[in-house]
């Protein structure tokens, strides 16, 4: 798997999000969908290039194969958090226009509000059991490889935290009928949480997670 | 061979004329059956819609050929010749051409991009071939323009947004919803162009149909014409808790629905959006709504301005159309050239033919003991001579060279062909028809 240090994370993520949008672009036929998620895989690719590519001999100890299925479940689930931030944003600017009254430009382009509501409701109903999946063999691994289910290390913190975001936008469109634009917005932040997880703890809070 | 169109549009008469020149139901056969006796007129199209009525034709003589479209008409309709030529403009050539390119894309309707036009020049040609008052020519002009219309309708956008306040609001409603087919739609009170664009939804699929008014019997009546639900006006509130598609028009002199009844609705909605088209004047519900998440609320002015941008659009389309027009006029004088050569080379060949069958009866006449096969041979060998000779001026003359004309002249003149002006025998139709599938 490459995923051992940040270098080949940063650029085995954006691949996940790329597989996933031509799955959706063959179901769906959203053309405008790429001109949203070509600028998050983008930058993900250009932040990539900037981290050193040595790659470092794994530490033993984690060797296994829960290694593979945690990071695939993670990388699916992240990837279709991707998408659902991306839908996110077409929703609002749909929303936008339809609210202002100001009908052009890429008003006539978007897709309907309904259908980009929906969609991000579906990505965020993948993308959470692939996190709560992850979560959980993570954990599996983490009680084989040292010992202990849980080690309040920070990317576990801020993963749990993602997940909480997660839970709360499906809990609320459930049983408030929280869809539309405070869907979107939600699935926004929730995606600049996964992203925080991703780089912002590896770079500043340091923990086992941090590629060894 | 001249192209000619004779007509008149709403923008050159009044309807007190174009009903007068319209010709609705036999009156159209009658016209075909006399134009038929015209010798002037070739071959003939015509068509009559509300906003216009042409005759497309091919005559010998362009202005004889208008002349005589033009006493046609005063004649079979009984009007004034005064009165029509006040009217009437007549188009001949290039000039001819590009009309009928710009009718059909719309270019040339009352609303710029309307797509009832080519459905109507369709029937009228197809009603032409009916009668047989076409030919090649017409024929072949036809199909280019209804190909040119499609081409110009895909690659501008002519005809892509609502010109219309009840287009607008079904066109909203798609940007808005997924399918309407599984939403539920309500109209409150009556009015003209409240039951157009309720006319429009429904036809684009709204599952079910309310309707309500103050007076109950009022309901009941336009419910019956929607094939929908009367609903007492007192209980509106309660339906709109399961109706995604309201238009309002009830005349109210005040807000009938608020701000936090909307609130409460939306509450037991679930939030699921709501789409109101406020037509009233003054409004009958709450510009604040439009605040509410999952709300749109449009009144008639909003529509009206989104009329009136998707009109200006047209208009910056119409400048890429037109230019699409030159191009295809090019195109297709291009191919009526090709054809001046045609009566030259038919008869250039029938004058071959003619030559070698009576000089091959003369020789064979003379010579005895000859076998089946020894005529077989001559008959071959004459054949062949005359054609190779006939291959090269006939390369010529269809070529596309600049003094095209002049050659046609030299040729006609070399080899003593009697070419009657302008005159196409049966045989150069054939000719004609040859060449035109040779160019598809």
């Amino acid at each position: 798997m490459p995923v051992t240090n940040i270098h080949e994370a940063a650029s085995f993520f954006p691949w996940c999000i790329l597989i996933l949008f031509f799955l959706l672009e063959y179901r769906y036929k959203i053309g405008l969908l790429g001109s949203f998620i070509m600028p998050v895989v983008f930058v993900l690719m250009l932040s990539s290039s900037v981290f050193p590519r040595e790659i470092k001999e794994i530490n033993p100890l984690l060797k296994s194969y829960w290694l593979i299925i945690h990071t695939i479940l993670a990388f699916l689930g992240d990837a279709s958090f991707a998408m659902a931030f991306g839908i996110g944003i077409m929703y609002l600017l749909q929303e936008r226009y339809l609210k202002s009254k100001h009908l052009s430009g890429l008003f006539l382009r978007l897709p309907n509000l309904q259908v980009l509501d929906e969609l991000n409701y579906r990505l965020i109903s993948l993308g959470f059991p692939l996190l709560t999946l992850a979560i959980i063999t993570g954990a599996i691994w983490a009680s084989t490889a040292l010992g202990k289910y849980w080690r309040w290390d920070p990317k576990e913190v801020w993963s749990l935290v993602t997940w909480l975001i997660y839970a709360l936008v499906l809990h609320l469109r459930l049983t408030l009928g929280w869809r539309g634009r405070k869907a979107a917005v939600l699935s926004i932040i929730g995606f600049i949480l996964v992203i925080f997880t991703f780089f912002g703890v590896n770079l500043i809070l340091k923990g086992f997670h941090a590629f060894v | 061979m001249n192209i000619l169109v004779v007509g008149l549009n709403h923008k050159t008469a009044d309807i007190e004329v174009r009903e007068k020149i319209a010709f609705d139901g036999h009156k159209l056969s009658d016209a075909f059956s006399i134009m038929s006796t015209l010798s002037e007129i070739k071959e003939n199209i015509i068509l009559s819609t509300c906003n216009r009525v042409e005759v497309y034709a091919n005559v010998k003589d362009a202005d004889s050929g208008a002349e005589c479209i033009k006493k046609f008409l005063s004649d079979f309709h009984n009007i004034p010749r005064e009165t029509l030529d006040k009217s009437l403009y007549a188009y001949d050539g290039r000039n001819a051409i590009r009309h009928i390119y710009r009718v059909a894309s719309s270019l040339d309707s009352m609303v710029v991009g309307e797509p009832q036009i080519l459905g109507q020049l369709k029937d009228a040609f197809e009603f032409a071939l009916k009668r047989k008052s076409t030919g090649v020519f017409l024929n072949r002009l036809m199909k280019k323009t209804l190909s040119v219309a499609k081409r110009i309708r895909t690659e501008t956008k002519i005809a892509e947004s609502a010109v219309s306040i009840s287009f607008a609001a079904v066109e909203l409603a798609k940007k808005i919803f997924e399918d309407l087919h599984t939403k539920s739609f309500m109209l409150m009170g009556a009015g003209e162009m409240a039951e157009l664009a309720a006319g429009h939804l429904i036809n684009n699929g709204v599952k079910d149909v309310l309707v309500t008014n103050r007076t109950y019997e009022r309901a009941e009546e336009i419910a019956k014409e929607f094939n929908g639900k009367a609903v007492k006006f007192d209980e509106f509130l309660q339906e709109l808790v399961h109706t995604d598609i309201v238009i309002c028009s009830t005349g109210a002199p005040h807000y009938i629905l608020l701000k936090e009844q909307m609130h409460k609705i939306m509450k037991q909605r679930k939030n699921r959006p709501v789409f109101i088209i406020d037509i009233s004047v003054p409004r009958n519900i709450d510009p604040e709504i439009n605040n509410l998440d999952n709300v749109y609320l449009y009144n008639v002015d909003d529509l009206k301005g989104i009329v009136n941008t998707n009109i200006q659009e047209r208009s910056r389309e119409a400048e890429k159309a037109e230019k699409i027009v030159d191009e295809e006029i090019e195109a297709f004088l291009k191919w009526q050239k090709s054809l001046s050569a045609v009566p030259t080379i038919v008869a250039l060949r029938d004058k071959a033919e003619a030559i070698r069958k009576d000089e091959l009866e003369k020789t064979l006449h003379k010579l005895s003991g000859l076998g089946e096969k020894d005529v077989n041979a001559i008959e071959a060998l004459t054949n062949s001579i005359v054609n190779k000779l006939v291959h090269f001026p006939t390369t010529a003359l269809k070529s596309e060279a600049e003094d095209k004309d002049a050659m046609i002249d030299i040729v006609n003149r070399i080899f003593g062909l009697s070419m009657e002006a302008g005159g196409q025998s049966d045989k150069s139709e054939d000719a004609i028809k040859e060449k035109d599938n040779e160019l598809e």
